[in-house]
């Protein structure tokens, strides 16, 4: 093993949370390495406008994702079944290389509310300790308030399209009148509409409910941002979600912190290089420094002052079991924090067929639609209910890429002349949105190491012991009768609203929002990082992504991502380097 | 504190596994160290290869003629499009099965291999080329059993009762081939072929998306978003632009 120059900063991942690590911590003088699994990517080269419309290279092959030969892991519904490895993704699709899955991602860029931040005292407040018994919620340990400069941040570094609801308590006509109050309206105006949520909106301001323009991270128009980095105007091509954008129109750390960034001397990314443990000091209250590999094989050990897991949340939780940081849980004691509250998303889908409509589905961005958040989260009474959470409602049409995107009416044959004429009719004339539900954590929904499969270097896959809470099933039905409300009200020759069923399967696409495994919390047995994302075990490591969600709320992840990414780079700038290798918060 | 977990792979699998995640590009992609500036360097790009028809890769004559009828079945040819042997769509899965598809060799393929539950997904051992060598070989010898023909020599009746049939599991192929499973397989390929770029060797002249109205590659809808409930008027374009740019004399 070759033993490599100390480094400051080390950064696992050169991702969303890797990027503005890096470029905060650089700007604080420190010299900041990143290390990357995947390879180097960059817009004119890789996402390159006369062949990334690609459907089949990109979308179906998945060309530009984790592949699982390199790293995969074994899931189950329940405790008493035997884990399988995922020998394809499907339910979820994690990133890969330089701009993690930042580069193909939608762009649906949401603030999660006060009352998500405190979702076990709300609850409890409202509803009584016994509505959540079989639950495992907790709190963040943070206040809306405390997060609002953050996502500011986050949101004028990413040029998202939007209207605000609520500038400093005063609401905003329309914006979405449930959300928290913000400082000042997003960076740029909502998005054209297309006509398919322009019909949705109406459809719901006339039942009383409250559409807005779902925030964006597909440029509205040019935009400038406080870097100096420069993107393009949307032009609803139609290849977002897992496609890189050949427009510079998508925010991703290609096209707003790297052009920067990279011309740092400072800075330095390993690219194809594989972390494959921190390192820590005897005694493991420390680390000293993580071991990688790169393609020639040859192992190093990169010494470091200071760790930032930035990887994908579920390769944070698995890196720092294979690492030793924190105890791994078990939910049989209930103890032990790392792996602990996995979450995911509780989503379903509608289509309403019309005979006379062309929506031109091909149409389209990847965040281009309307949202209504009348029956999300703590939006609404919970009293009468027979759950908590919730969800918005999305009329998002993000494509009309046909290998895909082919709705047919229910009963319609797979295949044959039939098959055909009816896929001809509902190709056009198809209006779709979906309930995007909160995912509540519960003792038997977690992760930890599998005893059997192993990865290409011989260590042992994570293993997803996961399954729809009853909770979070009985949340989904009613937020279908709410979608099929709105189906009577839009009209249409028939609707189809699904309905969402016990046993999460792992083959059809339905999320890549996969949260928790690493907690943030205020409580050390209860959470594996503190509030600014600090390991309570080994305090020169920070874990930061979707893995600190205790739970997971009604809505997209990326904006809270961003948002925690930019305050631990706060906490480390202006607390942590005052006293390095100290916890910010006492045990 | 030392690792855990004591790291066994040699550079040759490192190497391989690898290769394995860039069968559609041209070289490796090996570890860089990058700082100071944005690499960028000409013709760095890595654009798909436009399959040419002719000839078979994978499929004997014999899988080819079966394969083309069972495509013809799946998209026949009627008033809306051409069918799924026209298209191009066993061309397609011929050039598939060569690859990085046929082999599995980006999907996790390490044993043991177990009987799953649904939820868990596919936890066969034999990878889309293995399957459907076995699969192919085993309609044909249930039909020649059963029937005394070869599928391709079947009524089109006939072809459809018996693709049904496989589609609902209702067929005991020999050799253990799931007729479902298989079905399966054989149906997201076909579909794949006949609405994937042409670059690919299905959906010849874009067959498909003229029927649908998708129009492709065209990348830039911003004097149309307004339009609403309007039919966009430009045909589609593909990865390779259209056929009348490739006309003689242009």
């Amino acid at each position: 093993m070759k033993i490599l120059p100390r480094k400051d900063v080390v950064i696992v991942g050169l991702g969303w949370t890797g990027a503005i690590l890096a470029n905060e911590l650089t700007d604080q003088g420190l010299d900041v390495l990143a290390i990357e699994r995947g390879p180097w990517r960059d817009t004119a080269t890789d996402f390159n406008i006369g062949y990334m419309q690609d459907e089949l290279r990109y979308s179906v092959r998945r060309d530009l994702f984790l592949q699982p030969v390199v790293e995969t892991m074994t899931m189950r519904n329940d405790p008493s079944q035997t884990a399988l490895p995922m020998r394809d993704f499907g339910s979820f699709l994690p990133g890969n290389g330089v701009g993690g899955a930042g580069v193909h991602w939608n762009g649906h860029t949401w603030r999660f509310w006060d009352s998500d931040f405190k979702t076990k005292t709300n609850l409890t407040n409202k509803y009584g300790a016994a509505r959540i018994s079989d639950l495992q919620v907790e709190d963040w340990g943070v206040t809306g308030a405390e997060m609002e400069p953050y996502y500011d941040q986050f949101e004028y570094l990413a040029g998202i399209s939007g209207k605000a609801g609520n500038i400093k308590g005063q609401l905003q006509q329309g914006g979405n009148p449930f959300e928290d109050a913000r400082a000042r309206d997003y960076p740029n105006p909502p998005m054209e509409m297309t006509y398919a949520p322009a019909m949705f909106a109406d459809a719901g301001r006339s039942m009383g409910l409250h559409p807005f323009p779902t925030p964006s991270a597909n440029m509205s128009r040019a935009y400038t941002n406080p870097l100096g980095v420069t993107l393009g105007q949307c032009t609803f091509c139609g290849f977002c979600e897992r496609f890189g954008c050949a427009n510079y129109s998508k925010s991703s750390a290609q096209t707003t912190i790297l052009p920067v960034l990279m011309k740092k001397a400072n800075f330095e990314v390993r690219t194809d290089s594989e972390v494959l443990h921190v390192d820590l000091h005897s005694g493991g209250k420390s680390a000293r420094g993580v071991t990688y590999v790169d393609t020639s094989g040859e192992e190093y050990f990169q010494p470091a002052d200071l760790v930032l897991l930035c990887a994908y949340g579920l390769h944070n939780a698995r890196l720092m079991m294979l690492s030793g940081i924190g105890k791994i849980y078990d939910p049989n004691t209930g103890e032990g924090t790392v792996g602990r509250n996995y979450c995911y998303q509780t989503n379903a889908g509608t289509q309403v067929f019309f005979d006379d409509k062309n929506f031109n589905p091909f149409i389209a961005a990847g965040a281009l639609g309307q949202t209504i958040d009348d029956y999300n989260g703590d939006a609404f009474d919970h009293g009468p209910l027979d759950f908590v959470g919730g969800a918005g409602i999305n009329c998002i049409p993000t494509n009309g890429r046909p290998i895909g995107t082919r709705p047919t009416l229910p009963g319609t044959p797979r295949w044959g002349s039939a098959w055909k004429k009816a896929t001809v009719q509902g190709y056009k004339s198809t209006l779709s949105y979906s309930t995007q539900g909160s995912s509540y954590a519960t003792r038997n929904n977690y992760l930890d190491l599998d005893p059997t499969y192993k990865d290409r270097f011989g260590r042992p896959l994570m293993r997803m012991t996961f399954d729809f809470p009853d909770n979070d099933i009985r949340m989904s039905s009613y937020l279908s009768d709410r979608m099929e409300d709105i189906a009577k009200k839009l009209g249409g020759k028939q609707y189809s609203v699904g309905r969402l069923k016990k046993g999460w399967n792992s083959v059809p696409y339905q999320s890549t929002h996969n949260t928790g495994g690493a907690i943030m919390g205020a409580d050390p047995k209860r959470s594996a990082v503190n509030v600014f994302l600090q390991s309570w075990d080994v305090p020169n490591v920070f874990v930061i992504g979707a893995s600190a969600f205790p739970q997971n709320a009604g809505k997209n992840p990326t904006g809270t991502v961003g948002a925690l990414a930019f305050r631990a780079a706060d906490a480390i700038r202006n607390h942590y380097l005052r006293n390095p290798g100290a916890p910010l918060v006492q045990a | 504190m030392g690792h855990r977990y004591p790291v066994r792979m040699n550079r040759r699998l490192f190497l391989s596994s690898v290769a394995m995640l860039t069968v559609t590009a041209p070289a490796v992609s090996l570890a860089r160290t990058l700082s100071g500036s944005l690499p960028w360097e000409p013709m760095a790009s890595d654009p798909p290869v436009q399959v040419l028809p002719g000839g078979w890769q994978f499929f004997t004559p014999q899988e080819a003629a079966l394969i083309e009828a069972i495509v013809d079945r799946l998209v026949p040819h009627d008033e809306l499009s051409i069918g799924g042997k026209e298209a191009g769509c066993a061309v397609y899965i011929d050039r598939q099965l060569t690859g990085a598809f046929g082999t599995s060799s980006r999907l996790y393929t390490q044993g043991p291999f177990l009987p799953g539950l649904p939820t868990q997904g596919y936890q066969g051992e034999a990878n889309p080329a293995q399957r459907y060598r076995a699969g192919l070989a085993a309609i044909d010898a249930f039909l020649k059993q059963r029937d005394g023909k070869a599928f391709a020599d079947l009524k089109p009746e006939d072809q459809d009762a018996f693709l049904t049939a496989m589609e609902g599991g209702k067929v005991e192929l020999p050799n253990g081939v799931k007729a479902a499973e298989f079905f399966g397989l054989l149906l997201q390929n076909t579909m794949e072929g006949f609405f994937a770029d042409p670059v690919y060797g299905g959906n010849k002249d874009m067959a498909s998306w003229r029927m649908l109205g998708f129009p492709g590659a065209r990348y830039d809808y911003r004097d149309h978003v307004g339009k609403h409930n309007q039919p966009y008027p430009l045909p589609p374009v593909s990865i390779a632009g259209r056929p009348e740019w490739l006309g003689k004399g242009t």
